[in-house]
């Protein structure tokens, strides 16, 4: 197969979890009240971000070696 | 329960997915040449990946929902659906069917059969199996729109038709490749979907002795000892000590044996993903990766909503879980109510559009099933047979069509019943549960014959059916639940007891039906021809000079070793 499935999902997450993020950092602290006071957003946004980035090293390091 | 409002952030997340999961079918479109690219990836894929697929193409409406609900009814004792049922049948499949399924290059589970004994066998197998893909993929449909109907008053028909049209472009443009891979995307989203909540709700519970002291009042609310929602099998010597109303031999037996080997093992949905694998070895470690996974699932689906009851307990009823028309709690809501309790808009949307991809994926599942069983099984042995492989690629396209055509019918039938769930497993019993009988005489016996296997099998079914005919679970309604012949023999103390019972009783009598008309019957195969279908009659796999992480041998004790000691820990 010539679709590399690490690329859309690394491309995937590191966007969901950028937005969710990002959103985390601007929204009002007021909505996180049902989240125990966590800023879950930022936290699990952050998560999300690296294991997106870690899937598209690791495709890109596939895709160097063929 | 909290009426779920969505904002924008949230339904961006949505649609990203919806993006992506096109996209991916866009992008192999091109690939699907063949017929064997379009139902079976060509076998291609990476053991890895079909492991991943392997578990997604089963966490369907049942797994997310269905064992969110058994958590909050039954507590801890849901687990033995993982670690007593899931985790060695995976085991089993892996190592010693795989071999047969994928060395007799055999195109889907009827097949075989019509291999191992003959072509009325697999006619039964295959017309049985396709309406049941229809009916579980229609359910899975009925229950996505129906959720979404309650959580955010979207439009029934809209949720279904749309869901219902996303799986049909991704698998009509990339097949079965493209439900592997996007059952792959599905499952991290799920995992990364649902692991803050259960973070969120055993923090908010003072982590898992704080839940424990909890539940121990669910437990003595009802009247049953302290620890029945926290341990496991310690209150499961008799059937009344347990809200599951189930017995350890019954459970074992039933779920563990018959049910769990049932589905695991002969059931094309998950086989058909580890027969896409690229190689004899990563079919192997197809199921025996996924019951990594697999193990630790209970954390993402049971105990989310063994801390709704808690919750919904340490509240005084205050209705965080809604009541059903009767009065009772409708566990059902109990994953959903978790969500809106502890998601902030971002995190929320991350969570239904995880709840979506489950439903999708388990959708998705049956579909690409039933297309192949249909155009091989079906319309290549009895209506068309002969013609070339690009007319059978195009039967596989329009089978996409009117499967998921035929999906989108059961689904409003399935509106007109109340309990989905007990249909399915009703269904689930009568059907499944003798196959795995017929398919151990046919793989580890040779004497094994054609009419023995159809005749076992029918004679099963038969049985199933009339001890469900014939038996009631207390308290229950004649009808549906069972007890329709007219006299009841046997009353179970719940249904999911019943349910067990069914198992056994047709499991056994098919498996002793098939052995006596076997030895009365004539054996037509040879040996040469029972050559990689039998297991005395197929030279052993010498697992090639690998590392004890690719021998399935190895990974099938480690998982084996990881589910004793689960059930240690958590007995």
């Amino acid at each position: 197969m010539n679709l590399d499935i690490r690329l859309p999902i690394g491309l995937m997450f590191a966007l969901v979890g950028a937005i969710i993020g990002v959103f985390g950092l601007l929204s009002d602290p007021a909505i996180y009240q049902r989240s125990l006071g966590i800023n879950i957003n930022l936290w699990w946004g952050a998560v999300m971000f690296l294991f997106g980035v870690v899937m598209l090293f690791m495709a890109r390091r596939a895709g160097r070696k063929t | 329960m909290q009426h779920i409002e969505l904002h924008l952030i949230d339904y961006v997340i949505l649609i990203l997915y919806f993006v992506f999961v096109l996209g991916i079918g866009w992008a192999l479109r091109r690939y699907m040449k063949t017929s064997t690219d379009f139902f079976l990836s060509g076998r291609s894929i990476p053991a890895w990946i079909a492991g991943l697929a392997f578990i997604s193409a089963n966490l369907g409406a049942q797994e997310v929902i269905g064992m969110g609900a058994s958590g909050a009814k039954y507590g801890i004792m849901t687990s033995h659906f993982y670690w007593v049922g899931a985790i060695p049948a995976m085991v089993f499949v892996g190592i010693f069917m795989m071999p047969f399924y994928y060395g007799s290059k055999a195109r889907s589970v009827p097949e075989y059969l019509k291999l191992r004994f003959d072509e009325k066998t697999r006619g039964f197998n295959a017309i049985s199996f396709a309406t049941m893909t229809i009916f579980s993929s229609g359910v899975s449909m009925y229950a996505l729109a129906k959720l979404f109907e309650i959580l955010l008053s979207w439009n029934f028909h809209f949720s279904l038709l749309v869901s219902a049209l996303i799986v049909l472009a991704y698998i009509f443009l990339g097949g079965l490749t493209s439900a592997i891979y996007n059952e792959v995307l599905q499952f991290f989203l799920i995992v990364l979907g649902f692991l803050p909540l259960t973070f969120l709700g055993l923090k908010d519970m003072g982590g898992w002795d704080g839940l424990k002291a909890k539940l121990a009042g669910v437990a003595t609310s009802h009247g049953y000892a302290a620890g029945t929602w926290t341990e496991s099998w310690n209150h499961m010597s008799t059937a009344a000590s347990n809200p599951m109303g189930v017995e350890w031999f019954g459970m074992v037996m039933g779920l563990g044996f018959v049910l769990s080997f049932g589905y695991w093992c002969t059931d094309f949905l998950v086989v058909q993903r580890a027969m896409a694998a690229d190689s004899m070895s990563a079919a192997r470690r197809t199921p025996l990766i996924a019951a990594f996974p697999k193990m630790i699932f209970p954390a993402l689906v049971i105990l989310p909503g063994m801390i709704a009851i808690a919750i919904e307990f340490q509240s005084g009823g205050s209705g965080f879980l809604p009541k059903q028309a009767d009065g009772t709690l409708n566990y059902n809501m109990a994953v959903p109510a978790m969500l809106a309790h502890y998601f902030p808009q971002g995190l929320l949307g991350l969570g239904l559009t995880a709840l979506m991809a489950s439903f999708m994926s388990g959708m998705a599942g049956n579909v690409t099933a039933f297309n192949t069983v249909w155009t091989y099984d079906i319309y290549q042995s009895y209506i068309r047979p002969g013609q070339s492989d690009k007319h059978y690629l195009w039967m596989g396209h329009m089978a996409t069509i009117f499967g998921i055509l035929l999906s989108v019918a059961a689904a409003y039938a399935a509106s007109k019943f109340n309990n989905i769930m007990d249909m399915l497993q009703l269904v689930f019993a009568f059907v499944n549960a003798p196959l795995f009988a017929t398919f151990m005489l046919g793989m580890f016996w040779r004497r094994a014959t054609g009419h023995g296997a159809f005749l076992g099998l029918i004679s099963g079914t038969v049985a199933a059916a009339l001890h469900h005919g014939l038996t009631l679970p207390v308290g229950a309604p004649v009808g549906i639940k069972g007890g329709w012949i007219g006299s009841i023999v046997h009353s179970y103390p719940s249904e999911m007891a019943q349910n067990f019972w069914t198992a056994i009783f047709a499991w056994s009598v098919c498996f002793l039906a098939t052995i006596l008309i076997s030895v009365l019957t004539r054996r037509v195969k040879t040996d040469e021809e029972l050559k990689g279908l039998v297991y005395s009659l197929t030279p052993r796999i010498k697992d090639p000079d690998v590392p004890w992480h690719r021998q399935p041998a190895m990974l099938g004790l480690i998982v084996m070793a990881a589910a004793v000691v689960l059930n240690i820990i958590f007995w």
